[in-house]
C-alpha cells in the first residue's frame, strides 16, 4: 500500500464503519482460524507431530508438496511464456487468449475434476489409450499435477504481464540487432527485471495448490500411499470424527502456505509490484 | 506453444464436459432438472450467491475505504487478515467453523441457550461461503482507491461536500468497474464453493445440498448423468461469468 494519507480525519462515521469493519473481519476470519490453531496445537507438539508423522499423513503431505512443486515449475515457464505472447503480440484471438486464462478463476474446482474424469476416465478413449500405454492419468498422481495445472494458469500469467507491458520492446531488438541469440536476449534482457513477479506468482500458484480439494477428489481416486493428498486426508479426519488430527494437519499446511503467501508480499512490496 | 499449451491443459477438458453433454443429449439435462434435490441444489448455490454478493459487496467497500483511507494501530493485522481466505483450504474453513459451531465447538452454549443451528443448517453455508468469497471485492475496490488517490476527494471535501456526500457522488462512482469485478468474482466462487460448505453443511439432500456437493454425491451414487448435467450448467455459468469479467476489464481499460 502506497502512502496516501486520509482527506480528512475521519469523523464520528468513519469510524464507526471502522469499528463494524474490524468487527466483522474478527468474527468471520479470525475468530474460525483461532479455533482452528487452539485444536490444532491445543495437545501440545507432540501430539502435532504423531498427527504429521503418521505414515498415511506423512506420505499424504509428501504427494500434495511434490505434486504442488511440479505443477510450479511448469506454470512459471509456461505462464511466463504465455504472458510474452499476450504482451508482445497483437494477433487474432488474443482476447480470446487472454480471458481463456482467466477461465480457472470463474469454473468451479469440482466442475474441473469432473471433466477431468470425462477426460482421462477409464471410460474415455484418452484415459484408455493411456492406461494400456502403462501411463494411466485418472486416479493416479498425474491427474494431480495436471488438476492443480488447470487451477493455477493464472497466477503466474496475471502476476508477470504487467511487467512485461511495462518493458520497452526496443530493448529486446537493439540486443537482437547487436547480435544476441534468441537464449541470450531472454536470459539477459528479458528475465532480470521479471524475477520478483515471477517469483511471488510461483509461490502464490504453490500455496494455492497446497490447499487444492475439489478437483483433486474427484479425479485422483484418494488411494492412501498413492494418491491421497493432504486436504483429502483432512476431510477423511473430518469424517471419522478425528478433528483434533484434521486440524494439527491443517495447521501445518496452513503454516506453509501462510508463510509463503507472507513471501510473496513481501517480494512484491520490497520491488513494487504489489497487486496478484 | 503458448496455444497448445493452454489447449492441452484448460480447452481440452472444457470440451471434454461439451462433448459429453452432446453425446448425452438433452434428455438426462432436462430429466435432472426433475429431480428436486438437483433444483434445490441450483436453488441453493444461487441464494448463497446473492447473499455473499451483497454482504461482501457492502462490507468490501466499507473494508476498502478503511484499508486504504484510514491509518490506525492495527491497520496491519486487518490488511493481513483480508487475505487469509485465499491461503485456507476450504476444507480447512469448514472445520474451523465446525470447532465454533459443530458439537462441544466453542459457541455451542450460546447456540444451545438460543436454539440456533448452524452446522448443518443453511446458517453454516452461509458462513463458509462469506469467509470463502470475503476478499474478492475488497481487494479489487482497494485496489482501484489506492489508484485513485484522495484528489478528487478532497476537492470535493473543499467545496462543502459532506463526507457521505463525497462517498456516493464521487468515491462510488470512481470505483464501480472494481466493484462490479469484485462482485462477479464473488458471484463465482460462491457458486463453485465445495469443499467449506461440503464439511459445515453436510450435504444434505434436499437441505444443506448445493449444486456442488449434489454433483459429488451424485458422483459417488454413480448417477454420473445428472451429476455430469449439473456440471455443465455450472460450467455454462462461468462462460457468462467470464465474459462480463472481460467486458468489465475492457470498460476499465477504455476509461483509464
Amino acid at each position: 500500500m502506497s502512502n496516501t494519507r486520509p482527506a480528512v480525519a475521519p469523523g464520528f462515521g468513519g469510524l464507526l464503519v471502522r469499528a463494524g469493519v474490524c468487527a466483522y473481519v474478527g468474527a468471520l476470519v479470525a475468530l474460525p482460524l483461532a479455533a482452528l490453531l487452539a485444536e490444532g496445537l491445543g495437545q501440545g507438539v507432540r501430539a502435532l507431530w504423531d498427527a504429521v508423522s503418521a505414515p498415511v499423513a506423512a506420505e499424504a503431505l509428501r504427494l500434495t508438496l511434490t505434486t504442488a512443486a511440479i505443477m510450479a515449475l511448469v506454470n512459471a515457464v509456461m505462464g511466463t511464456a504465455t504472458a510474452w505472447v499476450l504482451a508482445r503480440y497483437d494477433f487474432p484471438g488474443r482476447g480470446l487468449l487472454s480471458a481463456l486464462v482467466d477461465l480457472p478463476f470463474a469454473i468451479p474446482t469440482l466442475v474441473t475434476g469432473v471433466m477431468l474424469v470425462l477426460l482421462f476416465g477409464p471410460q474415455s478413449s484418452l484415459g484408455g489409450w493411456f492406461a494400456a500405454h502403462g501411463f494411466p492419468i485418472a486416479f493416479a498422481a498425474p491427474s494431480i499435477v495436471l488438476a492443480l495445472l488447470f487451477i493455477t494458469v493464472p497466477f503466474v500469467v496475471r502476476a508477470v504481464e504487467p511487467v512485461l507491458m511495462e518493458q520497452d520492446p526496443a530493448e529486446e531488438e537493439a540486443a537482437r540487432t547487436l547480435g544476441a541469440s534468441t537464449f541470450t536476449v531472454f536470459w539477459r534482457v528479458l528475465l532480470p527485471p521479471l524475477w520478483p513477479s515471477l517469483l511471488s506468482g510461483t509461490i502464490r500458484s504453490y500455496a494455492r495448490a497446497l490447499g487444492e480439494f475439489g478437483s483433486i477428489v474427484v479425479v485422483s481416486g484418494n488411494i492412501p500411499h498413492r494418491t491421497l493428498t493432504a486436504p483429502i486426508y483432512v476431510f477423511g479426519e473430518i469424517e471419522s470424527g478425528r478433528s483434533e488430527v484434521a486440524a494439527a494437519i491443517s495447521v501445518v499446511l496452513l503454516a506453509v502456505a501462510l508463510g509463503l503467501t507472507f513471501g510473496a508480499r513481501a517480494i512484491e512490496r520490497l520491488t513494487g509490484t504489489a497487486r496478484a | 506453444m503458448v496455444a497448445l499449451y493452454l489447449g492441452l491443459v484448460l480447452l481440452l477438458p472444457v470440451s471434454a464436459i461439451v462433448a459429453q453433454a452432446f453425446r448425452a443429449g438433452l434428455g438426462p439435462l432436462l430429466q435432472a432438472f426433475d429431480d428436486p434435490a438437483a433444483n434445490h441444489g441450483l436453488q441453493l448455490s444461487f441464494v448463497l450467491a446473492a447473499i455473499a454478493m451483497t454482504a461482501n459487496g457492502l462490507l468490501g467497500i466499507a473494508g476498502a475505504l478503511v484499508l486504504t483511507r484510514h491509518r490506525f494501530l492495527g491497520r496491519r493485522v486487518l490488511d493481513a487478515l483480508v487475505d487469509l481466505p485465499l491461503a485456507v483450504s476450504p476444507v480447512m474453513t469448514g472445520l474451523a467453523f465446525l470447532l465454533l459451531f459443530g458439537r462441544s465447538g466453542w459457541l455451542e452454549p450460546a447456540l444451545d441457550a438460543t436454539g440456533w443451528k448452524v452446522a448443518f443448517a443453511f446458517p453454516g453455508l452461509v458462513v463458509a461461503t462469506l469467509f470463502v468469497t470475503f476478499p474478492f471485492t475488497l481487494r479489487e475496490v482497494a485496489y482501484v482507491l489506492e489508484e485513485l488517490g484522495t484528489d478528487e476527494e478532497e476537492a470535493a471535501a473543499t467545496l462543502g461536500a459532506s463526507p457521505w456526500q463525497t462517498f456516493l457522488r464521487v468515491t462510488l462512482p470512481n470505483v464501480r468497474y472494481g466493484l462490479g469485478y469484485g462482485v462477479i468474482l464473488t458471484t463465482a466462487r460462491s457458486l463453485g464453493e465445495f469443499g467449506a460448505v461440503l464439511v459445515l453443511g453436510g450435504a444434505i439432500s434436499g437441505h444443506t445440498q448445493t449444486a456442488t456437493t449434489f454433483i459429488y454425491n451424485a458422483l459417488e451414487e454413480r448417477q454420473e448423468a445428472s451429476a455430469y448435467s449439473i456440471a455443465l450448467v455450472l460450467a455454462l455459468a462461468s462462460v457468462v461469468v467470464l465474459a462480463a469479467l472481460e467486458w468489465l476489464k475492457r470498460r476499465r481499460r477504455k476509461e483509464l
